[in-house]
């Protein structure tokens, strides 16, 4: 409470003139300073990278050469066999494309059911107004503080009952009724937009569902964006599910693919770390492109997820 | 017909109202039906397969009251062991992994050029999954051949550790790990940081402060909300680590790995899915959920007072 108060207390003001008076000394502590930070930086970063370019290393090298050297190899620098990737992708005995495409195929079903599901109730929620709607609301926020691990083995239980086990449908149908955590974020925003809006679409003679469709999810992208990519992640390394659910090779996400491929028979024999790590650099690939390409809305989502705490 | 069933729904309104309120159920319809069947029904199903013998190959379920956590308090040889892994664990990362996030994000917080740059690589490993990086490390904490070691050896550690086969040093294996992920923590605070008004600095600097007391006096209680979030949400992850503990831990299809990496979920998962004894695993589940939330309300009673809310216009990104 004293600290809070003390920070209410600190008023802001113009700045002071004596800063000039010291500004020699102040731009040789600002070099300093850089060159502090730059360095701690740059070591980190090296750090960061370094297995990740070790891995490359590894998945580049050719059939029977030794992956781990002396002194170790960080840089892929004398062998170049991008054919790895290929034969990943395509050998006889358990080619990946196949989990490529089924997890594929899992990410477009939960982006769409996510993206259909949470804007429909998220917008009843910001936009309308009906009975009992605080109490469910409370409901929402009560449901995303529901820890994961208590529904295990019911979820289990109950698609098990249902007859979905080794099919996907667990993997992809919760998607299109609802996320809690997406609900939330999903109305906070629509509720930005001018009540006003609503307002002039209805005397225009629109339906509800028309100004959701033509008003409000157009103005949401920015949302529904950064869900699209979240909930790719997650699918992508989704790996707890399908270990649960999928029973058929064939069928498996690239996340358990990885994992069973590792521990299956390769050409009759244990496959080798560069094809392991060939493969497992492969599977992280997708997900590197797209945080290139969507790292301000993910990073900015991230941010306004913090803030919710 | 429609106007006489949102007559009957709602008896109370009249006219445009009822149609909103008809047509306001008609949109939360999905998570209405979701929150039943994917929650409630769920929920209830955990809380009756506790107290049962629910074993797949062998049904029907068969209600055995309290035995099943008899079993777990006398029997379950691993279940205070797993349980203990998994505390183990939290103590050796949770604050030491905040206070290096928190460090880091300062770094990336100085107002200098290229930090987009240096935002964007740290925080590569928190996007690539959690199969791949493991088994990435796995070869890096190779005992004889990986990178590590060599790299031990070289800086005249005879004896480097035996990570994962290593009673004592499987888990650190998996601390390092997370130590790679650290710039997934240090954005979340970063992201705080950057929402502090720079007045409030300016303003300490006219009164004198320095970095250190600016640190304290400004940057801490305003980051107070945010570093309560990652605690909260590092104490209900560290209670749900599995992927590591699967793979490095070696389980596979037919049976349980290395005891060192038995975290409390790998626990349940055996239990439930190898062992195919589903109600015990439920109710081991319940035991952690109760654990987790009792965690949770004593964390949450100890720092409210430390944590210091904006009072209006949270500024969001």
């Amino acid at each position: 409470m004293s600290q809070s108060q003390s920070i209410k207390n600190i008023e802001p003001s113009a700045p002071s003139p004596i800063k000039i008076r010291f500004w020699r000394r102040k731009s040789v502590r600002k070099t300093v300073h850089a060159v502090f930070v730059y360095s701690l930086l740059i070591g980190i970063g090296i750090l960061i990278m370094m297995p990740l370019s070790w891995m490359l290393t590894a998945a580049l090298r050719g059939r029977g050469e030794p992956v781990y050297t002396l002194p170790v190899s960080w840089f892929p620098t004398e062998s170049f066999h991008w054919e790895n990737f290929w034969t990943i992708l395509t050998n006889e005995n358990y080619p990946l494309w196949r989990p490529a495409l089924n997890t594929l195929m899992l990410v477009v079903l939960n982006i769409a059911g996510v993206l259909i599901s949470n804007t429909l109730v998220a917008y009843a929620f910001a936009r309308l107004d009906f009975p009992h709607k605080e109490f469910l609301f409370k409901l929402v926020i009560l449901s995303m503080l529901m820890p994961g691990v208590v529904l295990f083995i019911p979820s289990f239980l109950l698609f098990n009952i249902l007859g979905w086990y080794g099919t996907y449908l667990p993997l992809w149908v919760g998607a299109f009724f609802g996320n809690s955590f997406y609900i939330f974020i999903t109305r906070q925003y629509m509720r930005s937009f001018p009540k006003d809006l609503d307002d002039a679409a209805r005397i225009d003679g629109a339906s509800r569902f028309g100004i959701y469709w033509r008003i409000i999810l157009p103005l949401s992208k920015p949302v529904m964006t950064l869900m699209a990519v979240f909930t790719f992640m997650d699918t992508w390394n989704e790996f707890t599910g399908p270990l649960i659910y999928l029973n058929d090779p064939s069928k498996f996400t690239l996340s358990i693919a990885l994992n069973y491929f590792r521990q299956s028979m390769f050409s009759g024999k244990e496959p080798t770390t560069n094809l392991v790590m060939a493969a497992a650099l492969l599977s992280v690939l997708p997900m590197l492109i797209l945080y290139f390409f969507a790292q301000d809305e993910l990073i900015g989502g991230i941010a306004s997820v913090g803030l919710k705490g | 017909m429609i106007e006489r069933s949102r007559k009957w729904i709602f008896p109370s309104l009249e006219g445009q109202k009822r149609r909103e309120a008809f047509q306001g159920y008609l949109f939360l319809l999905p998570w209405i039906i979701g929150f039943i069947v994917f929650l409630l029904i769920p929920l209830g199903m955990a809380a009756y397969s506790a107290f049962t013998r629910w074993v797949l190959i062998d049904p029907p379920p068969r209600w055995i009251g309290l035995e099943n956590f008899r079993a777990m308090f006398t029997k379950d040889k691993f279940f205070w062991w797993s349980l203990g892994i998994t505390l183990k664990f939290m103590v050796m990362t949770l604050i030491p992994f905040m206070i290096l996030g928190l460090a880091l994000s300062l770094l990336l917080n100085q107002k200098l050029r290229g930090m987009n740059f240096f935002r964007t690589m740290l925080y590569v490993p928190a996007v690539v999954s959690g199969v791949a990086v493991t088994l990435l490390f796995m070869n890096l904490l190779h005992p004889e051949f990986g990178a590590i070691n060599i790299f031990l050896r070289s800086l005249g550690v005879a004896d480097p550790p035996n990570w994962i086969n290593s009673p004592d040093w499987a888990l650190p294996a998996v601390a390092f790990m997370g130590l790679w992920g650290i710039g997934g923590g240090a954005i979340i605070y970063l992201a705080g940081l950057q929402n502090i008004p720079p007045h409030l600095y300016e303003a300490a600097e006219i009164d004198g402060a320095n970095s250190w007391q600016k640190f304290w006096k400004v940057t801490l209680p305003l980051l107070s909300p945010t570093i309560f979030f990652v605690l909260i949400t590092g104490i209900i992850g560290s209670f749900q680590v599995f992927t590591p503990a699967y793979i490095l831990g070696g389980v596979t299809r037919f049976g349980p790995g290395s005891k060192y990496l038995r975290f409390y979920l790998l626990h349940i998962y055996i239990k439930g899915f190898q062992q195919g004894r589903l109600g015990y695993a439920s109710a081991l589940a319940w035991i952690l959920f109760f654990i987790s939330a009792i965690v949770v309300f004593i964390i949450y009673k100890q720092t409210e007072r430390f944590v210091y809310y904006e009072e209006e216009g949270k500024g969001s990104s």
